[in-house]
């Protein structure tokens, strides 16, 4: 995996809670055998509306339960296709969350009042920018304030050094081995 | 190991059971029983194995089927050279790799959280997994059983593990009986009106309480399958006589010296006395009444006779304005143009029966579009052994081959914008079933009573 340690970028608000999967990626573009060029259809039926596709910004600001719904990595796929590195939010759904941990994706939870904060501060400055930095899982304000967002000290290595789970779990082998002797059945 | 110090709950015993290393500051290393691949988030796993030239570790312990994308029209004529590609890869990769596939020729193919369960694969006490967040289902046997992301899917075919972060417990207990005309599905859809799409955010769920256990196996899937709407891992239901009952001679299921042992087994598996959950909470079956979502997602859900809610945050007003309803206003008696029975929430035999009870000597109202399909083959022969298909034949709806069909709308069966559905699967969100159609998610009695009076209707009216 490719290793990601800082992120520095303005922000493209979507300021919505519980924003599903079917938002993300709407299921008729999952006909697809590939990984690349879903960006495409990100929120393909949200354009204008409440997705501005124009922006370059790296960052996604999202809203409460950002990613529920269906376990498609293709909604993480999209959004990193598109360009996005790191997702704000205050909190992300389970499966999201590890499928963008996983494609070098940052989901940042923040306390809901560092995301106000954030959502009025963007609202007043589109040129708003922000710093994520990996290694010590914090977010720095444009006013240098660094906030911390939680980060498993396993996640954040992956994300750092570019640990792939598959070599680390092949790592394992042995003792994978070991189990399946253990639970052989008679 | 054989021990413990503490009362366990069921999530623990499975949990301990399986874990194969865990390195200090790491996720677990997580040994997988059964792994169900489909053909829409498998494909680019299977490319990820070849690029690193790795075979399946196990390819006995995974097991392939086609449901999303598969036509339902008599024929399986596949019109859409996307889908046709996408399941072509798929068993051009069980071929290559080995894997038991149930594809679009074969007579137990169906959707694969109903055959799993139906074919006897899915046991209690196993750790299951599938690129589809709803194999929380497979809970309803008492196994470890969720989804996980197209990288997880090739961690497990080369690993046959995962790596896997231990979830929180949350215990929804459920009490008394459920009243006549409440089902399964109003009972989950309460559940997650109650704690919120998000309330079970890192745990897995166990459901316990005399209702609970008074449930057969369809509506014990039934309530697990929504675990992940209330944002869940998985969702579990201790084993007890009624799923051995039902998984005794399945084609997969252990036989004679090895089903006995396997029964005492998995009597040890139900939560000890006393063991404790982080959270708990309770309700009360006898207060529950037939629900409905209103909103675009499956916590915005009322009992059916209340009115609609007011706009109580900007994701309501949202909600409000995409279903273009009112707040404070009935929803009974709304007009409705589709009806959608089927899916791995309501797909299974005993689903159609309770439908068919809405449907026997009626017919569907005029103007509304009615779908019956079923979750696999094997309940498509069902039903049509205990004449249920000519029960919706005759009341005017159609009567399909199986697969996921208007749940996710991606092999064509959908509605237009605009249009209102019934439907009881098991997401309401903006587009599901088809770009701008609105969704109404409900028991199969009532969306049969739907499409019989062709608007939201009380279905106890009718039983
Ligand atoms: S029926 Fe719906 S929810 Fe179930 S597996 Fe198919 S698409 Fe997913």
């Amino acid at each position: 995996m490719k290793k990601v340690e800082i992120i520095r970028s303005r922000l493209n608000p979507l300021l919505v809670d519980d924003v599903d999967t079917d938002q993300i990626i709407p299921a008729r573009f999952l006909k697809t055998i590939g990984r690349v060029g879903l960006g495409a259809n990100l929120f393909a039926d949200w354009r204008g509306a409440r997705f501005d596709a124009s922006s370059d910004a790296r960052i996604l600001l999202a809203g409460n339960n950002f990613g529920c719904g269906s376990s498609r990595e293709h909604a993480v796929w999209a959004l990193a296709d598109f360009g996005f590195q790191a997702v704000i939010a205050p909190s992300f759904a389970d499966i999201f969350q590890a499928n963008a941990l996983k494609n070098g994706l940052v989901p940042v939870a923040v306390e809901a009042a560092v995301h106000r904060h954030l959502v009025a501060a963007r609202a007043q400055d589109a040129e708003l920018t922000v710093r994520i930095d990996v290694r010590k899982s914090t977010l720095v304000l444009p006013d240098q304030e660094e906030v911390p967002f939680p980060l498993d000290p396993f996640a954040r290595r992956c994300l750092t050094d570019g640990i792939d789970e598959l070599d680390y779990l092949r790592q394992h082998e042995g003792q994978i081995a070991e189990w399946e002797a253990r639970h052989a059945r008679g | 190991m054989k021990s413990p110090t503490l009362p366990q709950t069921l999530f623990d015993k499975i949990w301990q059971e399986h874990v194969v290393a865990h390195d200090d500051g790491c996720p677990a290393v997580l040994y997988v029983d059964l792994h169900l691949v489909h053909e829409v988030t498998s494909p680019q796993a299977f490319a990820g194995l070849r690029a690193r030239g790795l075979g399946l570790r196990r390819p006995e312990k995974t097991v392939a089927t086609m449901d999303h994308s598969t036509p339902t029209t008599p024929g399986l004529v596949i019109v859409d050279d996307q889908a046709r590609a996408q399941l072509q890869q798929l068993a051009k990769n069980c071929v290559d790799f080995g894997v038991q596939c149930y594809g679009l020729d074969s007579d137990q193919r169906g959707i694969v959280h109903v055959i799993g369960p139906e074919l006897g694969l899915t046991q209690p006490g196993m750790t299951i997994v599938c690129g589809d967040s709803h194999t929380a289902t497979h809970g309803a046997f008492g196994a470890l059983a969720f989804g996980i992301g197209s990288s997880e899917v090739e961690h497990v075919l080369a690993t046959q593990c995962l790596l896997q972060k231990r979830p929180t417990s949350l215990e929804v207990r459920v009490d008394g009986m459920l009243p006549r005309g409440v089902t399964a599905k109003d009972l989950i859809l309460a559940v997650i009106a109650r704690i919120g799409v998000d309330g079970g955010n890192g745990a897995v769920i166990e459901y316990t309480g005399d209702a609970i256990r008074a449930l057969d196996m369809e509506a014990r899937m039934t309530v697990c399958n929504m675990s992940i709407e209330a944002g869940a891992r998985a969702g579990l239901v201790a084993p007890d006589d009624t799923t051995y009952q039902y998984l005794a001679k399945r084609q997969f299921a252990p036989k004679g010296a090895d089903w006995e042992r396997a029964v005492a087994n998995w009597r040890q598996l139900p939560s000890d006395e006393g063991a404790e959950y982080d959270v708990s909470v309770v309700l009360d079956a006898q207060a529950l009444q037939p629900m409905i979502t209103w909103g675009t997602n499956p916590g915005q859900g009322i009992p059916i006779n209340d009115n609609l809610p007011d706009a109580r945050s900007g994701a309501e007003e949202k909600a409000f304005k995409y279903m273009a309803l009112e707040p404070g206003k009935p929803l009974v008696g709304h007009p409705i143009d589709v009806v959608f029975v089927g899916s791995c929430t309501n797909g299974r035999i005993a689903d159609l029966r309770q439908a068919a009870r809405i449907f026997d000597g009626r017919r569907v109202a005029t103007g509304v579009r009615t779908l019956v399909v079923p979750g696999s083959y094997a309940v498509k022969r069902q039903a049509e052994a205990e004449g249920l298909d000519r029960i919706f034949r005759d009341a005017g709806a159609e009567w399909r081959e199986p697969g996921c069909s208007m749940c996710i709308a991606m092999n064509g069966d959908q509605i237009e914008a605009g249009q209102y559905a019934v439907s009881t699967s098991n997401r309401n969100f903006e587009g599901r079933q088809g770009r701008g159609g609105r969704t109404f998610l409900a028991s199969p009695l009532t969306a049969a009573a739907a499409a019989v009076t062709g608007k939201v209707t009380d279905p106890r009216a009718l039983l």
